[in-house]
This record gives C-alpha cells, sequence and structure tokens, in this order.
C-alpha cells in the first residue's frame, strides 16, 4: 500500500519539492544580504535615536516582496487542500479505479488510512518547510514592519513558524473529507477552497484573540501611536490615534486601542481620519497655547501640543496580544488544527466504508 | 456442496430506487456460473454487493461463508474485475503486476509475468495507452493471478474481439478446474456463456426468474439451444 501510495504521489511531489527547492534557495541567496543591510542600518540609527526612521525607510524598500512571501505562505495550504486532497478519492471514483484497488487484498479502511498518513505528512512538511524558510527570510523586516504587518497581526501570524504545517494538514484532509462526500473532482476542489477559506477568516477573528487573555495597558501619546493632530481653523482639535500600535511592544497584536480623557472616559468621535487610525476630539485651545497656530505644526513626536494632551491626561487605552506571546500562540494553534485535522481523518475513515461506492 | 454465495431476500436501493430486491439465489462451489439478464435487470449491483463493493440496503448475503468485502483475509479470496475493466491510466503494465504483488498475499507472481507476456502487453507501456482490449487483460490478469476462491467478473469479455474472447473464456474454464476456483460472471450474450458455464441465473427485473445446471435446463426443455431455453425462462413466470 505505501508503494502504491508513493507511485501514484511521487509526480506531484516532485514537482513541489522542485518549486520549494527554487524558493528556499532565492531565499537563502538573498536572506544573509537582507539580514546584513538590517544589522549596518541598526548600528547607525541606535547612536542618534533615528531607528523608527530607519524601519519606516528599510521595510519601505521590501513590503511588496514581504507581501507576496506571505501570500505564497498563506496560499501553498489551500494549495495542498485542493490539489492534494480533494482529488485523492473524487480522481478514483471517477476513474472507476476505486473497483480495481478496492478489491485487492487490503480494505478500503487501510487503503485510505495509509494515503491520509503519507501524503498528509508531505503537506505539512511541505508546507512547513516553506513557512519555516519565509520567517527566517522575514525575521529583519518582521522586526521593522509597520503596525499593520505586526508579526502577531492577522495576516503575518499564518505565514510564520509552525502554523502553515498544521493549515497544511487541515486543508488536506478537509480536501479528501470533501472529496468523499461530493465524490466529483471539481465541485470538491471549489467547496474545499470556500471552507478552508472561511475556517482561516474565522481563525484569527473568532478564536485566535481569545486563546490567552490579552494585556491592557495605558499608554502616553507620542509617535508610535498618533498618526497625526489636526485642527479646524480656529476649531476644535482632533488626535488621529492609531488602531493597530501600541509604544513600546512592536509586533503586538492590537485587538482595540481608544483615546482615555482626564476623567476616564472616551473622547467623543465626530471625524474621519487616515485608515487604521480613530479620530478623537480633545477640547483644548487652537488658536492660542501649545496647540495654537505655531504649535501644531510640529511634527507629532516632538510637538508641544501632544506633549500638553499629555500633561492634561489623555491616554490610550489598549487591549494586545504582544510578541512575547507569539510561540505560545503558535503552538497552540498548531494543536488546536491537528486536533480539526485528526477529527476529519476519523470521519473520512468512517465515511469510506459507508457512503462511498 | 457447500455454496459460495448465497443470498437470502437480497435488496439494494440507490436513493427511491431498488436496483435489486428480494433476491434469494444459492450459488454452489466449484462452478463456472453465468449470469444473465436484460439491461438494468440488477446483475452488477448483485455483483458488487457479492464483491463487497456495495453493502447491501436489506436482506442477508454470504460469500464463501462471511460478509463480503470486510478483512483482508474475506477480499483476498474473492477476486473483482468491474464492468469497462478499470485500470490506472498513469500506471504502466509493470507497475500492476508490482500493484497486485504488493496488495495481494496470494499473488501469483509467474502466472502474472506469464500471461501478460502470452498476450504481448508491452510491460513498459502505461495501462492509458492500451487498446480496449488489452486493459481488459491487464485487468482481467490481476482478478486471475490474486488466486481468489470465487472470481466474480461482471461483463469481462465485453471489449474483446471474438477470438480474444474464445481464449479467454477457455482459459478460464481451465484455471477453475485446474484450481479448483469458482467463477461467477455476468454477460447478456448468451452465445459466450454457452461455451463455459455450467450453472446458469436468469435475472429479469431484479428477481432470480431461472437458476440451476445447465444440463437441467437443456433437458426440461428438449430441443432448445442454451439461449433459446434462457430467453424462454425469461417470459416465464
Amino acid at each position: 500500500m505505501i508503494w502504491l501510495t508513493w507511485r501514484q504521489f511521487r509526480g506531484s511531489a516532485a514537482l513541489t519539492g522542485a518549486v520549494l527547492l527554487v524558493l528556499v534557495v532565492a531565499l537563502g541567496v538573498t536572506g544573509p544580504g537582507l539580514a546584513a543591510e538590517y544589522a549596518a542600518g541598526i548600528a547607525a540609527c541606535v547612536p542618534d535615536e533615528t531607528c523608527l526612521d530607519f524601519f519606516d525607510r528599510f521595510f519601505g524598500s521590501y513590503d511588496l516582496l514581504f507581501l507576496a512571501l506571505t501570500l505564497v505562505v498563506l496560499i501553498v495550504p489551500a494549495l495542498i487542500g485542493l490539489f492534494w486532497g480533494a482529488p485523492l478519492v473524487t480522481r478514483e471514483l471517477e476513474a472507476g479505479t476505486h473497483l480495481l484497488v478496492w478489491n485487492q487484498s487490503v480494505t478500503r479502511g487501510r487503503w485510505l488510512a495509509v494515503k491520509l498518513g503519507i501524503v498528509g505528512l508531505a503537506a505539512a512538511v511541505a508546507a512547513g518547510v516553506c513557512g519555516l524558510a519565509v520567517t527566517w527570510w522575514s525575521g529583519p523586516l518582521d522586526r521593522s514592519a509597520v503596525p499593520e504587518m505586526a508579526q502577531m497581526a492577522p495576516v503575518v501570524f499564518g505565514a510564520r513558524g509552525i502554523a502553515p504545517m498544521g493549515y497544511a494538514a487541515f486543508a488536506f484532509v478537509l480536501g479528501v473529507a470533501v472529496g468523499l462526500l461530493v465524490r466529483r473532482t471539481l465541485p470538491a476542489m471549489a467547496l474545499t477552497l470556500v471552507v478552508f477559506a472561511a475556517v482561516q477568516i474565522a481563525m484569527p477573528l473568532l478564536v485566535r484573540p481569545h486563546l490567552m487573555p490579552p494585556v491592557t495597558g495605558t499608554f502616553e501619546l507620542g509617535r508610535e501611536n498618533v498618526d497625526g493632530i489636526g485642527a479646524e481653523r480656529g476649531g476644535t482639535l482632533h488626535v488621529f490615534l492609531r488602531t493597530s500600535a501600541v509604544p513600546g511592544h512592536p509586533g503586538a497584536w492590537v485587538l482595540s486601542s481608544d483615546l482615555s480623557g482626564p476623567t476616564g472616559r472616551t473622547a467623543v468621535e465626530d471625524v474621519s481620519g487616515p485608515s487604521s487610525t480613530v479620530a478623537r476630539t480633545i477640547p483644548i485651545s487652537t488658536t492660542s497655547g501649545p496647540c495654537g497656530p505655531e504649535g501644531g505644526l510640529a511634527p507629532p513626536g516632538t510637538s508641544p501640543c501632544l506633549t500638553e494632551i499629555n500633561r492634561l491626561g489623555y491616554r490610550q487605552q489598549a487591549a494586545y496580544q504582544p510578541l512575547e506571546r507569539f510561540w505560545p500562540f503558535q503552538w497552540i494553534e498548531t494543536g488546536i488544527y491537528a486536533l480539526l485535522t485528526l477529527g476529519l481523518a476519523g470521519c473520512c475513515l468512517r465515511w469510506i466504508r459507508t457512503r462511498a461506492s | 456442496m457447500t455454496a459460495v454465495l448465497e443470498a437470502r431476500a437480497l435488496g439494494r436501493k440507490y436513493g427511491t430506487r431498488w436496483a435489486l430486491r428480494e433476491c434469494t439465489v444459492v450459488i454452489p462451489a466449484g462452478h463456472v456460473v453465468g449470469l444473465v439478464g436484460p439491461n438494468g435487470a440488477g446483475k452488477t449491483t448483485l455483483l458488487k454487493l457479492a464483491s463487497g463493493q456495495l453493502a447491501p440496503t436489506t436482506g442477508d448475503l454470504a460469500v464463501l461463508g462471511a460478509r463480503p468485502g470486510n478483512t483482508p483475509a474475506q477480499l483476498a479470496l474473492v477476486g473483482f474485475v468491474a464492468q469497462d475493466t478499470p485500470v490506472y491510466a498513469g500506471l504502466t503494465v509493470a507497475d500492476h503486476l508490482r500493484l497486485g504483488a504488493h496488495l495481494n498475499p496470494r499473488w501469483d507472481a509467474p502466472l502474472a509475468r506469464d500471461r501478460v507476456a502470452r498476450l504481448g502487453l508491452p510491460p513498459a507501456r502505461r495501462a492509458g495507452r492500451l487498446s480496449g482490449g488489452q486493459r481488459a487483460q491487464l485487468a482481467l490478469t490481476l482478478g486471475l493471478a490474486k488466486r481468489p476462491e470465487l472470481l466474480i467478473l461482471d461483463e469481462p469479455v465485453a471489449a474483446l474481439d471474438p477470438l480474444a474472447r474464445r481464449a479467454f473464456l477457455e482459459e478460464l474454464a481451465e484455471a477453475a478446474a485446474a484450481h479448483g476456483l469458482s467463477v461467477l460472471l455476468s454477460s447478456h450474450l448468451v452465445s459466450d456463456l454457452e461455451r463455459v458455464c455450467d450453472h446458469v441465473i436468469v435475472l429479469v427485473g431484479s428477481r432470480v426468474r431461472l437458476a440451476g445446471p445447465v444440463d437441467r435446463l437443456l433437458a426440461d426443455r428438449p430441443g432448445l439451444s442454451l439461449e433459446d431455453a434462457v430467453l424462454t425462462g425469461m417470459d416465464e413466470r
């Protein structure tokens, strides 16, 4: 059975292996250069405290590549589910070869168990190699990424560490299960994609934020969490507070962020600001004082106006998952997907005895 | 006389449609049994049930004294070559023989090798590039080399030319005699069965209309050929 599984799988295994090899070699060749550029930039920026500027410059020049590689890691499990999982049984049913192979001296339960084991393992290894190679290559960029692309943030987290292995094993078994129920390849592929995408969206929206209770904190306003300050002429002052960053915790996944006033309640919102910010109104004079016409012009980090707002007691109140929880979260999430995978595999083994043919 | 197959009130439903209903039949061991009947009579369903590819909806079925297709031991004793003789298009002839050797404890490698060589099937050719007749011969080789006690064949000669058809049926009769193999094969051509079968089951409208040894069937209807005897049997009530 192992021989037959390998004989039927070796073509797609070789193709996938070749593509992965090209990716790994490309990353291996360019990775050290990227790390060196990062190290040189850090050495230059630390003495004069301009590292935030360096991060913006450095990440800005590689952001497209960073995003593309992240997407590759996110897509690989879906492709495995589509092209390895869904056709595994339907291909046999459509060609009629199930009537040949299920009548050799091997029960169909064992036939499926061996296939699930070998191809599922290959799926996890392929996604694991891809994910870990990209994780290693992206290291310097993860340390300098904009808050929206923080290492704990939904899109990036799923493309780092060991989680892709869990996704791939799950996607594969999901494809097999859908194939067993739908029994035709193309509808099975379509349905697999829809269900897998739904699970991958539901996970960061509904489950991941609650894997551990989020950390809550109160932070002074500064360059890292304020995108800008604006005032209508002679009118009210608005602070545009970032919704995805907290000072001193780069890489964190910010679940909620809002402004609290001197009395502890949240100031009122009434204008829209740049994306991924919330606008909050602060009752302060914009005609004179630190937030007058002269003070407001300075950059946010050094603005006397911001200093004045902080002095009045305005703070950012945020709940977040800090970067220190990256590996615990990776293990928990991979464990959840491993359990889902085993459960679905059990269903497949039951269904193939009762439903198929 | 032991039975290779014993069905009692056997039925199988696809959705709301009965493909086989109230089928009660006993097939004795050591015979070549022909299953005949018009299209849609339930022949394929009965054979799939017997090989364990399908589970019955109602009734009981015992093949070689056990429930079909449940255990590796039971699977090893029953060979099944499905209609249209499916093979893996992407695997070569040699791959198919390796598949058989890997998956069957009773595999007869010399038999498989000799048969493939005798029929001139190129071992390195992919099954997808064989002719229909060659594909059928490959599937039949797998069925024979498995060395089952009961070999079930669903329209096995449909894809073969008349000469190959005759040769295969003779081979089948020889194998049955040499190894004590029981054979259950279906066909809608009675002339095919006449040559090898010593037992006939006539299935009409998913019910067994006629069953018994060929010589008794002929003795009961003097002057008729097997084909005519079967046809009159189909009309009898």
